[in-house]
């Protein structure tokens, strides 16, 4: 009867609530029948499932977890570090890497935070493409996300169909930009170079192809009642409890939280241009939050579609010195980056790099909500509930 | 697919931003009245940036209680990050001195951020309210002689694994932490790597080769040379 | 029956060829379905083209396979237990062995013709789950551990629809032989039309899907693979097996699969006989001899036909959970199957 009385339960919505005294349940049983010598499962560092050297450490009664903990720091590469020594168009070849399936998406916000400081703002062309480019990057970074989802639950097909459709993306990205995989082509004060001919109407053609590829995947995963039956209920985070672990991104939204960071905020890019809408779920559990990421590269698609249509003409590059001295002063940028918010404060002390950068990375805030998330679940659940927060380890350990 | 070149003087134009007059900010003025009066003299000093962000500095002692505040009465329930800030300068530099010869001497006079500050660390907390989505950084001085304030996970839970990161690359000790282990170091690792006293060996060994590497922008007098003014592109 | 081959093969040239035919039994369907399916078909399910260097499209690739694993090391973690490392995936592969015994392949064709027989075959297919055990036992690995407790968990659950669902053939033919079943199928009759025999995978259609679900259960494919669950359990209770004993699990993962699609297709689909009324034969006696060659052929088709649904399946769905799966088999196919028991005796008792 407690648990009918508790605040948090009382605030949910009814499949929510059945999930959290379900889970209340699993904790008091726990609790209870914990005389049983357990054991200690270490899932990782290397493991099929953690896709980068995530290690989870579980603690096993059978085939449920007693307590998990994840155990990072196997990628650990010291950005925050290195970019008091490097300038700051340097910096931005060392972000590219956090978050290493939407690099340019990494790109976008220290930029931001940097013309901010020096008070430039990139010509209107400039941020055009860097939205769709921003958009590219989500859709390639979240397409691998629907196939791997897949993979983590067995199902083998969605991956490589992930990986086909990726590769258009991919071939985008590197026409525009020259990298498939780290464009480093953002520049403070607009863009490294224009878009190439042809490069519109091939997109448009990409765009059409991936709405197909989200449909396919709809039917083929998200429509399965195994995979249903997998992902409802399981992982349920709460309203609360998601703000309170600054969870972001699908990860918030399917919580019920309505919140993108590309609407709610004033920034330099186009999105005040196009009509879009921003996904949310009330469950909160696994199958919301793939179900809003599914949503979400469909919308993108049409954001892409949108901006295509409407891209000024006009230079990609304001006028900014050769070389590049930020004024002295402090500065926060995030952006609705595919894995979530992602964001830098910037101290810079008028010098050619930056005094100190804080990154705050997605998947860092959404991973550590998993001590919280796993206890009480079973072996298997671990995998689902890992995949449906979508982490990257760059972007766990940066 | 040959690059196009971008229509009309790239040269020509200048940002519009430099031209944008600063407006005023009701809603973060307001904001940061109703703060003031929340906290009362736990607030040391305040900053409105206008259409950017607001910067809030409390005293080291009401860190908790102030954040316990400002998400109970003005709902700023969304935790972002925690962190800290090492205000003294680098004593080693960029990295680029030459190691065969004797290392300059540099001014490590330390010069705080925004809205001040009286010590050599300091704690940064940003805060959002996800009905209105108006963000707030919070800082406070950690003190220099014992590195150590309170602990805000009761508060967020989120700020957990911060505070584990804060503590094992700054030092900075959080008291009612429940268990403040490294996250990414090894437990036996010596130092704490973000503090700017400790050095970024990579340079030491090589010292940085500069600004050299920087390359031509398109738009910048190099670029010109280069490319000449021939090339014009379609769209 | 056996009298043509009795009359002039001394028995211990009987016995060679019975082995001979029995490792051609066992391994040309493993053969076959790994490279059709699991390298080709699944490739073009996934919009892939699969090996297609090793031998013209690929077909040799299977060879290029078994050649890489026969050079591979063979690693045996220190804590293993060895003697019970070492005899796990020959317990398996035997299993298998011991399950192609009984099915006939034509009217003369067979290894042994036991009165028994569906009864002896659902007896030695559980054999797998000791070895499965051991192998997950003895490895000294907690993710091989809980893979063999996990697939000891799922046989054993999922061996009771299978028995009952062959049940309903059982009583529908009035025997346990197997060669006999395939008589009653290919030389009855529906409602007195005789074109098509008498198949029972129409009139036992129920029993038909249980027995399918349960046999992808018994093989660990997916939906049903959490014993070998690549993403949890990285490769269940085979993580520590590596070349020849790896390949060992690997044949019989394959050989296991034909061999059950062998006996489905006997139960179900008329095994080796094609409707006797096409060939105006009457009954057993009147069969052709040159069924005995044509008679694998028809097995080895059938047994395609339902390989490719195993597989397809496997390739498609996501995994169960293991307390989803357990309900899966107490709450739905046993209720199912026992009602199919029950219903076919009624109307055999009726008719």
């Amino acid at each position: 009867m407690t648990i009918l009385n508790d605040p948090v339960s009382a605030k949910l919505g009814n499949r929510q609530q059945l999930s959290y005294i379900a889970s209340q349940a699993a904790d008091a049983r726990l609790n209870v029948e914990l005389e049983t010598e357990g054991m200690t499962l270490n899932i990782g560092p290397q493991h099929p499932a953690t896709h980068g050297t995530l290690r989870i450490i579980a603690r096993l009664d059978g085939e449920q977890v007693v307590w998990a903990e994840p155990s990072c720091g196997y990628m650990h590469r010291g950005y925050e570090k290195l970019t008091e020594v490097r300038t700051f168009p340097q910096v931005t070849s060392l972000i590219n890497r956090i978050d290493w399936l939407g690099s340019f998406a990494n790109e976008v916000p220290f930029i931001l935070a940097a013309e901010k400081l020096m008070n430039v703002e990139a010509p209107p062309r400039a941020q055009w493409i860097r939205t769709i480019l921003f958009e590219l990057s989500r859709i390639a970074n979240v397409s691998l996300f629907l196939g791997d989802l897949g993979v983590q639950l067995g199902a083998i097909t969605p991956v490589f169909l992930a990986f086909r459709d990726r590769e258009y993306v991919l071939n985008l990205i590197e026409s525009a930009t020259g990298g498939r995989f780290h464009p480093n082509f953002d520049r403070i004060g607009g863009l490294k170079d224009d878009l190439p001919a042809g490069w519109i109407d091939e997109t448009k053609v990409v765009m059409k192809k991936l709405r197909n590829f989200c449909d396919e995947i709809e039917t083929l995963l998200f429509g399965n009642e195994i995979f249903q039956s997998r992902t409802r209920g399981i992982g349920v985070i709460p309203r609360d409890v998601a703000l309170q672990y600054g969870l972001s991104g699908a990860n918030l939204r399917a919580s019920g939280v309505d919140w993108d960071l590309r609407r709610d905020q004033t920034i330099p890019l186009a999105y005040d241009k196009v009509d879009f809408k921003v996904w949310t779920h009330p469950d909160g559990d696994s199958f919301a939050r793939c179900w809003v990421r599914l949503q979400e590269t469909r919308e993108a698609t049409k954001i892409v579609d949108q901006l295509l249509d409407g891209i000024p003409s006009g230079p990609v590059m304001a006028k900014v010195p050769k070389i590049i001295k930020v004024p002295e002063g402090e500065a926060w940028v995030s952006t609705e980056n595919p894995l979530g918010e992602m964001g830098y404060y910037v101290v810079s002390r008028g010098d050619l790099g930056p005094f100190r950068v804080k990154i705050r990375s997605a998947s860092f805030n959404n991973i550590s909500i998993t001590p919280w998330l796993l206890r009480g679940v079973y072996v298997p659940d671990i995998i689902t509930i890992l995949a449906s927060l979508y982490f990257i380890l760059g972007d766990i350990d940066r | 697919m040959h690059l196009q070149k971008p229509k009309g003087e790239v040269n020509q134009l200048s940002s519009p931003a430099e031209t944008t007059a600063v407006v005023a900010d009701t809603v973060r003025d307001e904001m940061v009245a109703a703060i003031r009066t929340t906290l009362g003299t736990a607030v040391v000093d305040t900053l409105v940036k206008p259409g950017d962000d607001i910067w809030v500095r409390v005293t080291t002692e009401s860190w908790c209680a102030s954040i316990q505040a400002l998400k109970v009465a003005h709902a700023f329930d969304y935790f972002c990050f925690l962190s800290a800030i090492d205000w003294m300068p680098s004593p080693y530099g960029r990295g680029e001195d030459d190691p065969s010869e004797p290392a300059p001497v540099r001014d490590t006079v330390i010069r705080p951020g925004y809205t001040g500050g009286d010590t050599r660390m300091q704690l940064l907390v940003r805060l959002v309210n996800s009905v209105t989505h108006l963000g707030i950084n919070i800082k406070a001085d950690v003190p220099n002689d014992s590195f150590t304030i309170d602990s805000i996970c009761t508060v967020f839970a989120g700020a957990n694994w911060h505070e584990r990161e804060a503590h094992e690359m700054f030092g900075i000790g959080f008291t009612g932490h429940p268990d403040l282990r490294n996250m990414y170091l090894p437990m036996d690792f010596e130092g704490y790597p973000m503090r700017k006293d400790f050095p970024l060996l990579a340079r030491m060994v090589k010292p940085w080769p500069g600004i050299v590497d920087v390359e031509p922008l398109p738009g910048g007098a190099d670029d010109d040379v280069k490319d000449g003014a021939s090339e014009e592109g379609t769209s | 029956m056996n009298t043509l081959f009795a009359a002039v093969i001394p028995y211990w040239g009987q016995s060679l060829l019975r082995v001979l035919g029995g490792l051609v039994a066992v391994l040309l369907p493993a053969g076959t379905i790994v490279y059709l399916f699991l390298f080709k078909m699944m490739s073009f399910m996934q919009s892939r083209l699969g090996p297609m260097e090793a031998g013209p499209y690929g077909s040799l690739q299977l060879v290029a396979e078994v050649g890489k694993w026969l050079q591979k090391e063979d690693i045996q973690p220190t804590n293993a237990d060895k003697p019970v490392f070492k005899m796990a995936p020959i317990i398996v592969l035997m299993s298998t062995f011991l399950l192609v015994v009984v099915v006939p392949f034509g009217p003369d064709a067979w290894f042994t013709d036991l009165e028994t027989g569906i009864f002896y075959a659902l007896a030695v297919s559980s054999i797998s789950v000791l070895g499965i055990l051991m192998a997950g036992w003895s490895s000294a690995n907690k993710y091989s551990l809980l893979g063999g407790l996990r697939a000891a968990g799922q046989l054993i659950a999922y061996e009771l629809p299978m028995v009952l669902a062959v049940m309903g053939v059982v009583i529908q033919a009035g025997t346990m032989n197997l060669q006999q079943i395939v008589v009653a199928q290919n030389a009855g009759s529906m409602f007195g039309i005789d074109t098509f025999g008498n198949p029972y995978v129409i009139t036992q259609f129920v029993g038909f899907i249980v027995f399918m679900i349960a046999i992808q259960a018994e093989l660990t494919q997916a939906p049903f693979d959490m014993p070998i669950a690549e993403s949890e359990l990285v490769s269940g209770y085979m993580t520590e097996y590596s070349g020849f004993r790896f390949l060992i699990f690997f044949i019989g993962e394959f050989a296991t699969a034909g061999v059950f699609a062998m006996i489905a297709s006997t139960l179900f689909l008329g095994g080796w006989g094609v409707p006797f009324s096409w060939f105006g034969w009457t009954s057993m006696d009147s069969v052709a001899n040159w069924m005995n060659v044509v008679g694998p052929l028809v097995v080895f088709t059938k047994m395609m036909v339902l390989t490719f649904l195993i597989m397809w399946v496997r390739f498609t769905y996501p995994r169960f959970r293991e307390d989803q799966l357990q309900r899966f088999a107490w709450k739905v196919l046993i209720p199912v199957s026992l009602a199919n028991i029950m219903l076919t005796a009624v109307l055999k008792v009726v008719f």
